[in-house]
């Protein structure tokens, strides 16, 4: 069993989303990563940053939904 | 056998994180925000006896003397403007002094963290808590998650707290600032830890940010706070700050038994 030194980071606070809610921060972040790679094409690694962003703020549950509904083409987001 | 006792009683030094039987005041701080809520506490406090005694007072002289054969004249004063203005401003003076300590703790509540180091998401089920520590993940399947269930009374062990104690702790790294995400996956709950001054509705739909910085190591035991159902009492949450270097290694291992 390897020890990983694991890299203790997380998402940093954004400013447009100052107060308690979060919930469109986690949303924005998920919809960025995936317009990113839109624009930049999935191999390149600079999108990447947005996708610890989301996945450190959204609950996995939500992140299953909206990837399924991605799959689906019902997502809500801009993409 | 008495006097052992009574050392026990009154010189602990172990530190109340936790709800003690016939518990009057708070339980121990462990960050700056419940430090700071004491201390607000305690200037209120300090007033509200103050204003206390005075009405009480009152209260009970006018009681004492209302009586007719000592006193069989009553006074007919219906106004007196000096006194009406005294007893208006002066207790604007005492709000004032309340304010201005009650207002300092709650802006600097809501100061923005700028760079929290850990995220952690508590997530409110009927009827325990799910955490989920996904800053380690690679992918989007899930890394670092676990259930919290309460250990029913049958099952605790000697030491253990009654309807306090968790299967998994929410292990933290202490003096490093915190992100808690609180949300729900079914019906309201409240993420509660009062030795952290922590308490923050789970929301179903909605994700509501709590900063919090924990000063010294230790356990600290808190309960869901917002009726969820038939076992709202029974689902704790206990979170435990480790220093740095610990919570690195225990990430690490999780992560390992996680993958393997």
């Amino acid at each position: 069993m390897a020890e990983e030194t694991v890299e203790i980071k997380t998402a940093p606070a954004d400013f447009r989303f100052p107060s308690q809610n979060q919930t469109k921060h986690c949303f924005t972040r998920y919809f960025e990563y995936h317009k990113c790679l839109k624009a930049k094409g999935e191999i390149s690694n600079e999108c990447e940053k947005y996708a610890k962003y989301y996945r450190s703020l959204c609950p996995l549950e939500w992140i299953q939904k909206w990837n399924e509904q991605r799959d689906q083409g019902i997502f809500a987001g801009p993409l | 056998m008495m006097i052992h006792e009574f050392f026990d009683r009154f010189l602990t030094i172990a530190f109340c994180d936790a709800a003690e039987p016939w518990q009057l005041g708070f339980q121990d701080a462990a960050t700056p925000i419940m430090q700071g809520i004491i201390d607000l506490h305690h200037d209120i406090l300090f007033f509200l006896i103050l204003i206390l005694v005075f009405v009480l007072w009152m209260l009970v002289r006018a009681l004492w003397h209302f009586n007719e054969n000592t006193n069989p004249i009553p006074q007919r004063i219906v106004h007196g403007t000096t006194i009406e203005i005294i007893w208006t401003i002066f207790p604007s003076i005492i709000l004032m002094f309340i304010a201005i300590p009650s207002f300092a703790l709650l802006y600097s509540m809501d100061e923005v963290v700028v760079d929290p180091a850990v995220t952690i998401k508590a997530i409110g089920h009927q009827w325990y808590w799910t955490y989920e520590y996904s800053d380690y993940n690679r992918s989007d399947e899930q890394s670092l998650t676990f259930d919290s269930y309460m250990i029913p009374e049958d099952d605790l062990e000697l030491g253990q707290l009654r309807l306090l104690e968790v299967d998994n702790r929410v292990v933290v790294p202490a003096q490093t600032h915190l992100r808690m995400i609180i949300t729900s996956a079914d019906v309201l709950h409240s993420w509660a830890v009062p030795s952290l001054g922590v308490k923050c509705d789970a929301v179903p739909g909605r994700l509501n940010q709590t900063s919090i910085l924990i000063q010294r190591e230790g356990v600290y035991y808190g309960q869901c706070s917002e009726i969820c159902g038939t076992n709202h009492a029974f689902m704790p949450i206990v979170v435990e700050a480790v220093n740095f270097k610990d919570y690195g290694t225990w990430v690490s291992n999780q992560l390992c038994q996680q993958s393997n």
